[in-house]
Order: structure tokens, then C-alpha cells, then sequence
């Protein structure tokens, strides 16, 4: 296997703050400088891209000596949080921009696809964008004529492909830009969260369309997305980036599990939450303890068909009348699968000055897999945040059953939850 | 691992440009196709169309017509007032709507820049090809008109020196170019720079030959407009078309010299500044 992507100590600094005379004069300090041979300045003082804390420069790291390699054929989803460097390293790697530091060495043919449907004019019609669309991103003409028929198919335009794109709804002109991009013939693709649009059953069809082109041509794929289950759908191996930097490289699934556990916020055995774990919010209500129990001890490993019990506790700064409070439970793949309320109907339970306890017993079967908790309190009447944790703990459900009886016989696990049902089967 | 061969390597510390003819011309269809829309796009939900082009000259002609032949009495060299104003107009028309398009075209276009890549270069390349498809059209005409003071009167006539005129449009294509990369790549960082242009271009009409032919100003002001890089290719314009005109080789040697040092300039600032303006932008 050769690599196709080698990534050698790569940084980019960026500017904070306004431009005006000030950058100027710092220009012509830079300058003079680099022309004696120093190194400049100003990027001697930047920092580590965090965001809560101001720094004492106005130059920030978005990516600090990244370095890593990509072999040719390799899907690989990029994650991290907001502000982890993601979009700056897709920016250098597909050459919109350029780094402060560090080389990047590609081999072959790159397509990167930020956005779709860059360079659409209003005026011009389906057919002529596609035209120029296509060109933007790379094709020939002829190229371009050859597909035609097929990217038109795809996006199932065909009826109004003489008509100016100002006509088009939202959902033909975004199918039409991505059918374009899908139809991209290219050693290396870069792909942004592109596929957050469009509906359903169309990011079905895009996600098969580049599945079948990483699989069929060798084609290496990079992929950014917040949708964990897109990048589980579509890449091998993931890279994990933490402020500027790699975290972890690995096999998808391990990456994400880590990526999940990361961010939980750190607490003693008894579920006990550091203080100052939470910031958000208007802070009138603080989560101080969140545990996942088994006979009212502390466990995150539980037996399919056993019902996990969580204890979770506040305190009260300030009294709230109508404080809504709810349990996210989040899947492996970083979708909410059901909120958890302490009132069937969602009605608030006024709130003392105080502390208190809940024990909330979760009285429906999950799925084998792992599972982590959003803890979220809110004002019912005005909807604002008044406290958030994001994956607060994590437990995971194994295949195996207590006795061994009701174990969770199939391959592949269905689904998060096992609804209670009632089954009457009648001979007809 | 054995060494291996790479097709791109982008390394931080290189400071040279990044484009090539080989890269443009890669991009060759991009760049027809981006002539194409402008064309397009221009009369699209007119009614009309193309007309426009011609019309937009016409009446800038008629006003200078009335306020510097009549009012103010200015000479135009015994070309006739009509085909004199059109060709100045026509001709410094396509210089200062490209510098002006070029100049905005890093800004402008920032929402396609900050998420593909393609030779940027392909962009000014093709506001220049597509004012040159305006400029032809409207020296048709010219063609006309001219073609009708040839038949009615003697006071024009056509020399060999029509076949330079591709020439003549080449210097000031390649000059236009040269302003516009330069002030693109500043303006990204100093705005400053793009609302001077705007100044420049509209007083640069009158230390230009364009409202009058250099033969009528003499002293100090006559030097003055001569080191206009863009005087002796206006004269040099009209001069192909009607046969009147004044230069020396003195001055086409500057035309020469100065068209290619402001063509170098706008290449490498430009080709610094693209690099990473969508950061500053």
C-alpha cells in the first residue's frame, strides 16, 4: 500500500481580532524581520486554540505540528469538536488556503468538496451550471458531456434542466449541485458535511454513491462530519483532533468510543461531579453528581434485558418554578435516541433553594451497545439553558443475559431500545 | 518504505507562486465557461439583450460629444467628433472595467475561492477575455460608423496600421490585467486600496488621451499625460482605426517597458496574496 496523503508537521496560525492601521505596522515590523533573517515575531507568541480562556495574543494555532499519514484506498472520517481544526485541515488539504508551517504531499488527482454546488449561477440554467459546476471542481468538458445523462438522472432533474436554477426548490438545486460532485472522477476526495442537506432518502443515496466509488476505484476518501453514524457508514478509519492536534488514529469504531469518553466530564468513583465540570447555562441549577447503579451501586456494565437505575443530583443556587429537566440518552454514532423526564408530560417540578436527589429507573430494555447521558435542565416557560452536561457517563449493554436465557441471539444489534410489546399470534 | 513519488507537495516556507501554464491551462474550459456566463448572465431578463452593449457607449458619446465638443470646444485631431469620442470611450472603457472588476475579484469571489481550489489567475483571465468579447462586439460599431465617414467624407482613411490594432488591444488587455492583480492582492488585506481605485479610474479619463488627442496639450501637462502608461496605447488605438494619431518610438518604447514591468508586479502580488487570502479576506 503507498500513502496518498502525508500530512509532515503542518500548523496554521490565525490573526484574531480586527484588521486596521495596527496590523499595518505590525505588517512592517514582520517584515523587516524576515528581511534580516529572524523569525517572525509575531507567531513566537501564539497559543493553543482554546477558546474559553483570552490569551495574551492575538495569534491563535488552529493546527499545531499535525502530522499523519493516509494510505491510498483508506476512507477516513475526520472528528472533533467544534474548533478542533477539522475545517482548517480540509481548507489545507484541498488548497483553498495555505499553511503557516510544515508540508503537505498528495498523490494523485484531488477533488474536495467543501460545498456543493460552488459557482452555481442563479441565471444560468440546469444544464449550463452543471457545465460550470463541474468545471469549477476540476472536469473537462468532455468529461462533463460524457456523464451528462447519468448526473442529471441522479438527481432527477430531467424536467427542468433548460430552466435558470433560480427556479429550481431548494431540494432540486442541492440535488442537482451534489449529483455534479458525485459524478467526480479523482484519486483523492475531501469531503465536508455536505451531506447534512438534502433529504433522507437522498443522503441515503449519496452516502451508497461514495460508498460504491471508495470501494470500486480505490479511491481514497476524507470525510468530515458531526453525524457519527455517517462517518461509521462510510470510513474504515477515523482521526481524532483535539485543539490543533491529532488525538488519536485508529479504526473507526475505537476512535468514536474515544471521542464519546473524552469529553466526559471527570468525577470521582461515586459519580460526584468536579466543580466547575459545567459552565454553560444560566446556572441557577448545577448538576453536581450523576451515577449509573445496579442495586443501587455504581456499574456500567449491564446485562441485556437489565434495567440500569441512574442517580443524579442538583443543587439549587436559586429557586426556579419551572425548571424542565431532561436525560438525553445518546447512541455510539452521537444521535439522541429518547429523552428521559421526570413527568410524563414534560411538566416542570418547582425547584427550592437546596440540593436534592433523583433516582430515575430506566424501565425499558436497550439494545446491546454503549450509551451515554446528555444530563439538561432548562426554563419550561422561556426555553432557556440553565444547565448542560454533555455526556455525563456511559454505560454499555452487553449480548449476554443474566441466566444466559435471553441472550441477544442475532449478529447485528437492531436498533437502541426493545419497546414493551404485546404479541397475541391467532391461527387464521 | 521506499521513497516515493509525490504529484503535489505544498510546503509552507516556498514563496513562489503556485500557478503554472500548464495548471491554466488544464483549466482551459473553466475558463471559456466563465467567459460564457458573464456573456450571459449580462442580458439575462433583458429585453434588449445584447443590444446593451452597443447602447452604452452610444450614450456616453453623445453626452461628451455635447459637453467637451460643443461646450467646451475641444479638438479631436480631424477625426470626426462622433468616431473620435466612441473609439476613446470604447477603448477606456474596457482598460478601467477591467482593472475594476479585477481589482474586486479576490473579494468578489471570496464564497468560490474559500472552497475550491483552481488556478486563481483563471478568474481575472476570464474578466479579461469576457470585456474583450464586449470590446469586439463594440468595435463593430465603430466598424459602422467608421465604414460610413470612409463613403461620405475624406476625412479618415484606412491604413495598414489596422492590422495592429490586435496588438494595441493586447498592451492594454495586458496593462488593465496588471493594475487589477495588484490592487486585488492589496485590497484583501487594505480596503483602503479598492476605494482609491475607484477615484483613480474615474479621474484617469482626463490624464488620458481619451476626451482629446494629446496634439492639442503641450508643456508640462503634455508631459504629464505621456507618462500615463496608458496614453500612446489610446492613440496608438485610434491611430490603427482613423490613421491619426501622435507618437514616437521613445514612447512605444515605454509603452513596451512599462505594460510588461506592471504586468510582472500585478503577477507576484498577486500570486503572494493568493495564497492565503481567504484567511484575511
Amino acid at each position: 500500500m503507498s500513502v496518498a496523503i502525508r500530512v509532515d508537521n503542518i500548523s496554521k496560525a490565525y490573526q484574531l481580532g480586527v484588521f486596521n492601521t495596527g496590523s499595518f505596522s505590525s505588517d512592517i515590523a514582520r517584515w523587516w524581520a524576515l528581511k534580516r533573517g529572524k523569525e517572525d515575531p509575531f507567531l513566537q507568541i501564539g497559543q493553543e486554540n482554546d477558546r474559553t480562556s483570552i490569551g495574551g495574543s492575538n495569534i491563535v494555532w488552529s493546527l499545531k505540528d499535525l502530522s499523519f499519514d493516509i494510505e491510498q484506498g483508506d476512507s477516513v472520517g475526520i472528528i472533533g469538536r467544534n474548533g478542533a481544526g477539522k475545517s482548517t485541515l480540509l481548507k489545507i488539504l484541498s488548497q483553498v488556503t495555505h499553511p503557516t508551517e510544515g508540508q503537505l504531499k498528495l498523490k494523485g488527482k484531488v477533488a474536495s468538496l467543501l460545498e456543493v454546488g460552488t459557482g452555481f449561477h442563479p441565471e444560468l440554467t440546469g444544464r449550463e451550471n452543471v457545465f460550470l459546476n463541474g468545471a469549477i471542481l476540476g472536469m473537462r468538458k468532455q468529461e462533463i458531456k460524457q456523464k451528462f445523462d447519468e448526473i442529471v438522472a441522479f438527481a432527477g432533474v430531467e424536467r427542468y434542466i433548460d430552466t435558470p436554477v433560480k427556479r429550481y426548490s431548494s431540494g432540486m438545486y442541492v440535488r442537482l449541485a451534489f449529483a455534479v460532485a458525485a459524478h467526480l472522477e479523482s484519486d483523492i476526495l475531501i469531503v465536508d458535511e455536505v451531506l447534512a442537506v438534502g433529504d433522507a432518502d437522498f443522503q441515503k443515496k449519496c452516502i451508497g454513491k461514495m460508498n460504491q466509488l471508495g470501494d470500486s476505484t480505490g479511491r481514497t476518501i476524507l470525510f468530515v462530519s458531526h453525524n457519527m453514524s455517517s462517518i461509521k457508514a462510510l470510513c474504515k478509519k477515523s482521526i481524532f483532533l483535539e485543539k490543533g492536534k491529532v488525538h488519536s488514529i485508529g479504526e473507526t469504531g475505537d476512535i468514536i468510543g474515544g471521542y464519546l469518553s473524552a469529553y466526559s466530564p471527570t468525577k470521582t468513583g461515586d459519580g460526584y461531579l468536579a466543580q466547575g465540570a459545567s459552565l454553560q447555562g444560566t446556572g441557577e441549577i448545577r448538576y453536581t453528581r450523576f451515577l449509573t447503579c445496579k442495586n443501587n451501586e455504581g456499574c456500567v456494565e449491564f446485562f441485556f434485558g437489565e434495567k440500569p437505575s441512574l442517580i443524579i443530583e442538583v443543587e439549587v443556587f436559586k429557586a426556579v418554578s419551572d425548571p424542565a429537566i431532561g436525560i438525553h440518552v445518546v447512541s455510539v454514532y452521537g444521535d439522541t435516541i429518547t429523552m428521559i423526564t421526570p413527568d410524563k408530560n414534560y411538566k416542570p417540578i418547582p425547584l427550592e433553594k437546596g440540593k436534592y436527589q433523583f433516582k430515575v429507573l430506566l424501565d425499558e430494555v436497550l439494545m446491546p451497545g454503549e450509551y451515554s447521558f446528555n444530563l439538561t435542565i432548562s426554563k419550561y416557560n422561556t426555553g432557556s439553558d440553565i444547565d448542560f452536561i454533555e455526556s455525563a457517563g456511559t454505560i454499555r449493554i452487553l449480548r449476554d443475559s443474566v441466566d444466559q436465557q435471553l441472550d441477544y441471539p442475532w449478529a447485528t444489534v437492531h436498533g437502541y431500545y426493545k419497546p414493551r410489546s404485546n404479541w397475541e399470534t391467532i391461527r387464521i | 518504505m521506499s521513497e516515493q513519488t509525490w504529484d503535489l507537495i505544498v510546503d509552507a516556507n516556498d514563496k513562489g507562486g503556485r500557478a503554472s501554464f500548464k495548471k491554466i491551462w488544464q483549466y482551459r474550459d473553466l475558463l471559456w465557461l466563465l467567459v460564457r456566463r458573464d456573456f450571459v448572465a449580462f442580458y439575462k431578463q433583458t429585453i434588449l439583450g445584447p443590444l446593451w452593449f452597443f447602447l452604452k457607449p452610444v450614450f456616453s458619446a453623445v453626452v461628451y460629444l455635447f459637453v467637451f465638443g460643443k461646450l467646451a470646444g475641444l479638438s479631436t485631431d480631424g477625426i470626426p467628433p462622433a468616431l473620435f469620442y466612441i473609439s476613446g470611450i470604447t477603448a477606456w472603457s474596457y482598460f478601467s472595467e477591467t482593472v475594476g472588476k479585477t481589482a474586486d475579484v479576490l473579494r468578489g469571489n471570496a464564497a468560490i475561492f474559500g472552497k475550491v481550489y483552481f488556478p486563481r489567475l483563471i478568474m481575472p483571465l476570464s474578466i479579461v477575455f469576457s470585456n474583450l468579447l464586449k470590446l469586439g462586439i463594440q468595435l463593430i460599431l465603430i466598424v459602422v460608423i467608421l465604414t460610413y465617414y470612409l463613403i461620405t467624407t475624406d476625412l479618415v482613411s484606412l491604413t495598414p496600421a489596422i492590422l495592429l490594432l490586435p496588438v494595441i488591444v493586447l498592451v492594454i488587455a495586458v496593462q488593465a490585467l496588471g493594475v487589477g492583480l495588484f490592487v486585488a492582492a492589496i485590497s484583501t488585506k487594505y480596503r483602503d486600496i479598492s476605494m482609491l481605485i475607484g477615484y483613480v479610474l474615474q479621474l484617469g479619463l482626463f490624464v488620458a488621451p481619451v476626451v482629446y488627442p494629446l496634439s492639442s496639450i503641450n508643456g508640462k501637462f503634455r508631459l504629464l499625460v505621456s507618462v500615463n502608461p496608458m496614453s500612446f496605447p489610446l492613440e496608438l488605438f485610434r491611430y490603427s482605426l482613423f490613421g491619426t494619431g501622435t507618437f514616437s518610438s521613445q514612447g512605444i518604447l515605454y509603452m513596451i517597458v512599462s505594460t510588461l514591468i506592471i504586468l510582472l508586479i500585478g503577477l507576484y502580488a498577486f500570486n503572494k496574496g493568493e495564497k492565503t487570502f481567504v484567511d484575511t479576506v
